[in-house]
């Protein structure tokens, strides 16, 4: 028997799903240790989601191997599901429901007692600051709200993972960081995460650990910190031509960076120093509109890998 | 401020959760709480039949002379509607609550999705909402056989059996019904379902007898659900029960076990992918 503390909560070897001839998922290998943030970073359509409902247990392994605290997801099913929390993409609040009974009758899906729904319920709510709203409909949620009450709703059977897929997409930035830092609190306290996300913010904020995922495939895998140190430069400068410069300023410019990407809008420029390069860059003569040093970010990671940008 | 709660957020379980047992209870117990906010609506259902069976069989049946069944029993009009509105509305019901509820659930609330993210399965959906709008149809069967009874419309022991008839009636409608909304693809697709119900409850035998068609028509009509119905509990509620009641009963048996599985089936294959 394994020891429970160590074995991995999701275990998955050469794991694919395809719906009839469209591969979403291409052999993919994961392990996610107790008490991690485990992250799958990647565009619309990199098989991120197809992955989370697999790992959820309500969708069935094409091939591979997949265990989710231990069990086999085609076995037991219910025996997962009761004891993993799912915050899934759209809001599926039940809106016949107040904000409260939303909860207590989740709860009651799990078999909980009454009572314990409804401690549970007062107890999450106070925990995603909504306690002044338990009575309230669904529909005079704010979307932020809405998203806090599905995280609180995941919690409700005190899951031993919770399974995050987009937790913050469609929130204005106010509400994108409430939400992180509730999750961040919930990290705090032990639990294992594992979160879908095409935002780089989002993943160097809150996974230990991720995967850059692509056309169904991992394309690299680490901490935020190490996949920066691997696949990019510590510095970038951007520089911002006129229309139809572009291509002009990067025959210039080349071999003046460790690497150049020519986006439509910018050129970016990925060395050491990023000043040293807007120097050499002007002393080669070009003169960009606008120039921008920064850190690298997940983002260039994903430029490097994949040779697109992250996008919506 | 309240300072934080000292319960954790996250218990860190390490023994597993018991299953749910009889999971289709919390399915019914949601709908529960919801109608228990709008029990008006749940009340009003009960209406229709009884404005059927008022405007029809008190008004219509004072211009239809008293007539005799097939076995020569001599029968007032309203007596001899009374049972197939009874089937009717049982029908109705069952209809209602399980294509426009159960698809705008599946389609757009998204809470069979929700609900199969916890331990519920498939099957326990299926069963809880067919549980339920079964539950619903039996208070309003029971409340129109109770007024079937006051107004001395019912001449047979056989009647206490009509309640559980009507029962029968809605399983079978509503698997069968839940079964065929699962293959919808928009509200358009509903039309056909009222393009059945209608000629249905108009040619059933549920106005005159089904001697009055011609012996070809006779087997077509005999071969819908409906009107397996509306005989049972037609022979229930005059007496005159005699073996056909056994195949009528069999055959709402099995319409309705077929649907619950197909219910069920599809439900799996369409949100479990």
């Amino acid at each position: 028997m394994p020891d429970p503390t160590t074995a991995p909560l999701v275990r998955a070897r050469a794991l694919t799903k395809s719906y009839g001839d469209f591969q979403a998922v291409r052999g993919i290998d994961i392990d996610v240790a107790p008490g991690e943030a485990f992250g799958f970073l990647g565009p619309n359509g990199a098989g991120k989601s197809s992955t989370m409902r697999m790992v959820a247990a309500v969708s069935p392994v094409t091939s591979g191997e997949l265990r989710i605290l231990g069990l086999d997801p085609a076995t037991d099913g219910p025996q997962i599901r009761a004891q993993i929390g799912v915050c899934p993409q759209e809001d599926t609040l039940d809106t016949e429901l107040t904000v409260r009974e939303n909860l207590v009758v989740y709860g009651r899906y799990f078999g909980m007692s009454r009572q314990r729904c409804r401690q549970r319920a007062d107890e999450l709510l106070e925990f995603v600051h909504l306690a002044d709203k338990a009575g309230g409909k669904i529909t005079a949620l704010s979307g932020g709200m809405k998203r806090r009450l599905t995280i609180a709703r995941s919690l409700v059977n005190e899951p031993r993972l919770l399974l995050l897929d987009e937790p913050t997409t469609g929130l204005d930035p106010q509400a994108r960081h409430v939400v992180w830092d509730q999750l961040y609190r919930l990290k705090q306290t032990g639990v294992t995460i594992v979160l879908t996300t095409h935002y780089m913010d989002e993943a160097e904020q809150l996974c230990d650990r991720l995967v850059v995922m692509d056309q169904g495939a991992i394309a690299a895998e680490g901490s935020p910190r190490t996949l920066i140190e691997a696949y990019s430069t510590r510095e970038v400068a951007e520089i911002r031509m006129g229309v139809g410069d572009n291509a002009v300023a990067a025959d210039k410019a080349e071999g003046l960076a460790e690497r150049m990407e020519v986006l439509p809008d910018r050129i970016l420029l990925y060395a050491d120093s990023g000043d040293a390069v807007l120097e050499a860059v002007h002393a080669r003569g070009i003169r960009p509109q606008s120039t921008l040093v920064r850190r690298s970010t997940l983002e260039d990671v994903f430029l490097r890998l994949t040779g697109r940008s992250l996008g919506e | 401020m309240t300072p934080p709660t000292p319960t954790p957020i996250l218990g860190l379980r390490l023994t597993p959760m018991p299953l749910v047992r009889g999971g289709w209870t919390r399915v019914i117990e949601r709908t529960f709480v919801v109608y228990r906010k709008a029990w008006l609506v749940f009340l009003t259902g009960m209406l229709e039949p009884l404005f059927y069976l008022l405007s029809i069989g008190v008004g219509l049946a004072a211009l239809v002379p008293a007539f005799t069944l097939s076995d020569g029993t001599p029968i007032g009009y309203t007596a001899f509607i009374a049972p197939a509105m009874l089937a009717a509305s049982a029908m109705n019901g069952a209809i209602f609550d399980s294509t426009y509820g159960v698809f705008f659930r599946l389609k757009y609330q998204k809470l069979y999705d929700v609900m199969l993210a916890t331990p519920l399965r498939p099957r326990d959906i299926a069963v809880g909402e067919i549980v339920w709008s079964l539950g619903r149809g039996t208070v309003y069967s029971a409340a129109f056989v109770l007024i079937m009874v006051a107004m001395d419309l019912t001449s047979s022991w056989w009647t206490w059996l009509a309640l559980p008839a009507a029962m029968l009636i809605g399983f079978a409608f509503a698997g069968m019904a839940m079964a065929l909304t699962t293959f919808m693809r928009s509200w358009q697709d509903f039309e056909f379902v009222q393009l059945a119900i209608m000629p249905m409850f108009l040619f059933s035998a549920t106005f005159y007898p089904l001697a009055t068609y011609p012996e070809g028509l006779r087997l077509v009509v005999q071969a819908t659900p409906l009107y397996q119905g509306v005989a049972l509990e037609r022979a229930l509620t005059t007496g005159t029960v005699g073996v056909e009641a056994v195949g009528h009963v069999a055959y709402l048996v099995v319409m309705g076990v077929v649907g619950l599985r197909i219910a069920a089936h599809r439900i799996d294959t369409l949100l479990l992918r």
